[in-house]
This record gives C-alpha cells, structure tokens and sequence, in this order.
C-alpha cells in the first residue's frame, strides 16, 4: 500500500519476447482477463483526465457550440487566481468555496475518524453483551440512500419542528437560543456534520475488524508488565490498526475535498443559508452543469485533482513516522 | 462476579442509548411521515402522530356561575348555565396564567380576547375566566395516538413512485450484472496470473479508488451531450451513460473479489488444468462455485449503491423526469414542496425501505464483505 503512488513499472518489450511458453502463456491469459478493466479505464479514466487538462486551456462552452472553441493558454488558471468565488477570505457570505471547504473540513475530519474509532472500541469491549446486534445496527444507517438520509438529519434538526431543538427546549433552553442548524450560517456546519454521521459504517466496520485481528498475546504480554488502560491503547491497539486508521484518514481527506452532494442535494446547490455552502466542488459543478462552462469547470477539477495528490503524498509520506505494518521490520 | 455483572450492565446500557440516538431519525421519520399537515402545523403538538380530541362535559358540575370575561377589550359580565352544557364536546387547550403557571383547560365558551374555561381533571370544580388572549392561538392539549396513511398515497404519485422505483431496479438490475462479469473477470486476472507487470496494474487500479470525480466528468458529460445530438438515444437522458461503464469493472469491487481469490488453494485449478480445462473452464467449474459468499457480498453491496447512487443519475438524468430513480426523484420533490416535512419522510421512507431489508436480509455478507477488504489494509 505505501508505493501507491509509484508510476506502474510495465514491462519492456525485451523482458517479454526472452519469456519462456509458460510465462508468455500467463502473460496472455491475465492480459485477457484484466482486458476489461484496461479497457475501461483508457476510456473512463485515463481519456477524460487528459481531456480535462486539454479542456483546461480552452475556451469551451456547450452553450456557445463546439464550432466557437478557441486555445486560452492559461488564461483560466490566470482567471481562477483572482476568483473571488474561490480564495476570497471575508466574512461568511463572502467567504470563497477554498475556506469554507477547508472550514468544514476542519471540523468534520475529527468526527469522521474518531467517531468510528469509538464505536469500534465500545463494540470491542469485553464486557459488551449482543455484539453482533449492535454491530449491525450501528453499520444498518450507512446503507441508506444518502439522500434520504439527509433529509431525515434534515427533519430531526428542523429548527421548528426536529426533535433536537425540541429536546433542547425542553432542557429550558429560551426559543430565541435555539440554534438555527441548517438554515443559520454559524450552524450550518456542525449540521452538516451531522447529516453525515451514517457514512461512518465502513470504516467503523474496518476498524473493529482490525481490533479485532490484534493478537491477545499482545495484551496478555502487556498484562503481565504491567501497562495500564492508556498505555496499551497506545502501545499495542493503536499502532495494530493504525494501517486501518491511516487508510480511513485518506479517503475521509479525500472525500472531504469533494464535499458538495450534501448541500446539492438538501437546498439543490445554491449556496444557502447566505453562500456558507458554496463548497469548491458545488462551485465546479455549478460551473460546468448549470452555466455548462467546460473549460473553467475543468481548470478547478485539475487544481482540486493537483491539490489532493500533493496532500496524499503528503500523507504517504507521513504514514512511515506512525503507520505501524506487523509484516514489515521497523 | 457482582462486579462484573455491573460492568457489563452499565457498558451495554451505555452502547443502547449512543445506538437509540444514533437511529433516532428513523423513529422521527415514521413518526412524522403518519402526520397530517394540520398537526405538523400547530406549534408544540406531539412529537408522535396524533389528532386532538375533545373533552366532553359532565354532569359532575352543574351549577350556574357569572363570570367576569374579556368580551372585545372590555370586561363584562358572562352568565353560564353549566346544567345545560352536559355532553356538549369543548376542545382543550395549554394556557399560561398571569402567575406563570401553564395549566390545561377545556374552553367552554371562547371569545376573541378571554374565554370560560374548566379543568377536565377536576370536574366538579367551578369554571374560571381566563383574559389573557385568544385560545385558539395556544396549543392543544388533549391528543390521542391517530396516524394517518395518507401522505404515502400522496408521496407516491408526487414523486411518481412507479415510475421511479421501476427505473431504480432496471438501474440496479443492469449495472449489477456489468459488475459482476467485468469484476470477476478482472480479480482472476489479478489473482491467478504470473505476468510482469501485474502488482503494479494492480497499485494503479487500486488508486483510483483515491481519484476525484471531477477530473473525468466534465469531458465525459460533455461528450454524452454531443452523443445526445445525434439522436440515437443514448445520450444524455438515458441511462446508457451509467450503464456501460460497468461493465469495465470497478476497483472496490474487484479488491473484493480479488482478496478473496487470493485464499483460494491453487491445487484445485492445477487439477483441472492437468484434466486439460482452460482458463475460462478454471474460473466457471473451480473459482466461481467456491467464491458464492464473496460473489454474494458484491452483488449485494453493488445493487445497494445503485439503489442510493444519487450523482450520476442526477447529471445524466435530471433533464428526463421519466427516468429518474428513487433518490433523484425524492431530491426533485424536495426542491418543489420542501414546505412540506411530512411528505418528505415519507418519500424518504419509500426510498430507504428496499435497502433495508436487503440489509436485514443479507447483513451477514455485507459485514463479512467489509471484513475481507479490511483484511489487507
């Protein structure tokens, strides 16, 4: 897993024509069997992510015809540099998409690997009767259809009518208090949080799958030193499952970048409560969906694209100093 | 003993409520989808689906009393006969009284600024003038468990349910069988092959599970608009362009598959082949049949993220409102009667109930298919 970003190392034509029968015979045969995928992703990922960069230095508008496409050089990573959609930093309402991705991600990146992290040690507690019920029930929300999800987050934190602002009236909390949630500006992320609480099903699921492939010699081991509740935590279970950790922590980073479906879906991309959800991927797909502006829709796809590269190399590079794998010698 | 009981009890009480309010929307959901649209209205009714009902008076009480009663801003003199008010049915409301108390009360006669009003647990009491506003704007506050079903009908033709739903199993349906074949194909590639080349193919399928979307959705989209043009029918508006690409295998999928393959004893595949069966006989007679659990895991984490798949069919499919699947279809109605909370939930409910009990279903496969991919992270 840690050479992922290595370029593929092919063959070269030499090593394959001094193959032997056998060998030219598997190199036929698992060609022909991973076709398909080769196939699919020449057309479905490799052509349209050239195609993006090439987009990125036109001029192209489905709605102007494909007859009126000029070359702009960098003209619209010029223009992407003064964007004020983009990097403006002010106040909410003005704030670019950049910040307040980065805002959110802030605070959703904590609950996202924590949370199943704390679960995954509850359902792994000794002391815990019916297990597998409850690790069923707590993985069941995470397949629900997310947009049904998000509407039913979305009516239990209604600031008139949820179930939460009534419970925090009933706590004695004055109307005029109540926070707006969804609707208000300052609420609108721990909301959205919120809203994406079901995901957590997978890596909750992984992680306890890793806590409970921790070998028990470890903890007897532990044991018979001596070591208390946080020192085998942090000794023994976290380093076990830190590849599980580390793996969760990347898509998370990288889902996080890409955040926008929730806001898409729940208040249909505009932006509101007073632009505070006007997230950098919702500003690229309103780009090249609803004004159909390819070519400076495909000028942010390939900065988010260089963005998220640099910060999970960033990560990779970072995984050797507290990413713990049994199979190798540290 | 005694003190492990009690640990026990408490960590279990302690998972029981985090798991409630984890799934509380659910029990928000049912509750508010058997609401009708006159109870979702009126401020501080119950959080359970519920109608008010009357009080009816007794003959415990009757007395004739003069009241002094707020009657258009002035105080005036009310006389009430409460012998003749035996059976008469009189709605019962929350009122705040000047000394801060809310008390609930049966209004036997309301006028627009005060009302005559009795307390319905104490029947034989004498009725009371309460001045201080208008009833009808205070909350009721005698209700009774009443759902209504009728959102669901309503829900159904609104967001076309038929329509939708058909749309979503086709989508499931087709895509599920693309990833099947591709996806099997490919993870024998991968795991039953000696090929230079072939880890690292592999590290690349695998990272794309890391690749935004967005850097290949624009040309894609683009080039499915001028597909659209030429009129064949495959463009944008159909589901062709959600279809095709799975059959080109998916790197989740094939991980899957692959992992599982890997543990697989290889003797049985060299048995078959000494027996002269070539590859394709080795994956069908041998592979395949020792494989169904993980085969099993796919098909039904696949036909679940069709069932929930809300991006793609949005961009291809938003333009052609025949064609659109449960989660789009539900997002659409949003958009026009988001006012409207009751039907929300219940579409969400229509939209979530085949998924679960899919889940309830198959669950042993999905956590074992989780497991395996968390196997060799």
């Amino acid at each position: 897993m840690e050479n992922l970003l290595a370029p593929p190392k092919l063959p070269s034509a030499s090593s394959l024509r001094n193959m032997g029968p056998i060998a030219k015979r598997e190199f036929r045969n698992g060609m022909l069997f991973i076709a398909p995928w080769i196939v699919g992703f020449l057309i479905f990922t490799l052509l349209p992510m050239i195609a993006t960069l090439v987009f990125s230095f036109l001029d192209l508008k489905v709605t102007q015809g494909l007859s009126n496409i000029k070359f702009v050089g960098f003209g619209n990573y010029i223009t992407m540099l003064s964007d004020k959609q983009v990097w403006n930093l002010g106040q909410t309402g003005s704030l670019g998409s950049i910040w307040i991705t980065l805002r959110f991600g802030l605070i959703a990146l904590p609950v996202g690997i924590l949370l199943p992290l704390g679960i995954a040690l509850l359902m792994n507690n000794k002391h815990l009767k019916g297990q597998n019920i409850f690790r069923s029930l707590f993985y069941m929300p995470f397949i629900i259809p997310f947009v049904a999800s998000v509407f039913l987050w979305g009516g239990v934190l209604n600031p008139e009518t949820g179930w939460v602002n009534r419970a925090l009236m009933s706590f004695g909390i004055p109307k005029g208090n109540l926070p707006g949630w969804a609707n208000d500006p300052n609420w609108v992320y721990p909301a959205y949080v919120l809203f994406g609480i079901w995901g957590i099903g997978n890596a909750f699921l992984t992680t306890l799958a890793g806590l409970q492939g921790v070998p028990t010699e470890l903890y007897d081991a532990a044991k018979v030193d001596g070591a208390g509740n946080w020192a085998v935590f942090f000794n023994i279970t976290f380093p076990m499952i830190s590849p599980i950790v580390f793996f969760n922590l990347i898509l998370s980073i990288v889902g996080l970048f890409q955040y926008f479906l929730v806001p898409l879906a729940f208040n249909q991309g505009t932006g509101e409560p007073g632009g505070s959800t006007m997230f950098y991927n919702l500003y690229l797909y309103k780009t090249f969906y609803t004004y159909q502006n390819m070519s400076y829709g495909s000028t942010l796809a390939w900065v988010l694209f260089v963005f998220i590269l640099i910060v999970t190399a960033f990560l990779f590079w970072s995984a050797r100093y507290w990413v713990y794998y049994a199979s190798e010698s540290r | 003993m005694l003190k492990k009981t009690l640990t026990s009890f408490l960590v279990t009480a302690f998972t029981t409520v985090c798991l409630a309010l984890f799934l509380s929307p659910f029990l928000f959901m049912i509750f508010t989808s058997l609401k009708t649209t006159a109870q979702m209205s009126v401020i501080g009714s119950p959080i359970w689906p519920a109608k008010s009902v009357p009080y009816t008076l007794t003959d415990a009480n009757k007395g004739v009393y003069t009241l002094q009663v707020n009657k258009g801003g002035t105080l005036v003199d009310v006389t009430i006969d409460m012998s003749t008010m035996v059976g008469k049915k009189v709605d019962v409301y929350s009122l705040p009284f000047p000394d801060g108390t809310t008390r609930t009360m049966a209004v036997i006669q309301g006028f627009q600024k005060g009302s005559i009003v009795m307390d319905p647990a104490n029947p034989t009491a004498a009725p009371i003038a309460w001045n201080d506003g208008y009833f009808k704007g205070q909350p009721r506050a005698l209700w009774e468990w009443s759902p209504t079903w009728a959102n669901f009908p309503e829900m159904w033709g609104d967001i076309h349910f038929p329509d939708a739903l058909w749309n979503t199993i086709y989508y499931a349906f087709t895509t599920t069988i693309g990833t099947l074949l591709s996806c099997i194909l490919v993870a024998f590639g991968f795991s039953r092959f000696r090929f230079p080349g072939r880890d690292s193919l592999f590290i690349l399928l695998i990272s794309i599970l890391f690749l935004p979307i967005a850097v290949t959705v624009i040309p894609t989209f683009t080039f499915w608009t001028q597909v659209t043009k030429l009129g064949l029918g495959v463009g944008v508006g159909t589901w062709w362009p959600l279809i095709i690409p799975s059959f080109f295998a998916n790197p989740y999928d094939v991980f899957l598959l692959r992992q599982y393959f890997m543990t697989l004893p290889k003797e049985l595949d060299e048995a078959a082949m000494i027996d002269g069966a070539g590859p394709f006989r080795i994956l069908w007679a041998v592979i395949i049949p020792q494989s169904y659990p993980v085969i099993v895991a796919v098909t039904v984490f696949h036909i679940v993220w069709a069932w929930n798949d809300y991006f793609g069919p949005l961009i291809y499919l938003s333009t052609n409102r025949p064609a659109m699947p449960i989660s789009v279809a539900l997002a659409y109605f949003n958009g026009m009667y988001g006012s409207r909370p009751e039907l929300i939930q219940a579409g969400a409910l229509l939209a979530l109930i085949f998924p679960l009990i899919l889940f309830f279903a198959a669950q042993r496969f999905f956590v074992q298919g989780i497991v395996i991919t968390g196997v060799e992270k």
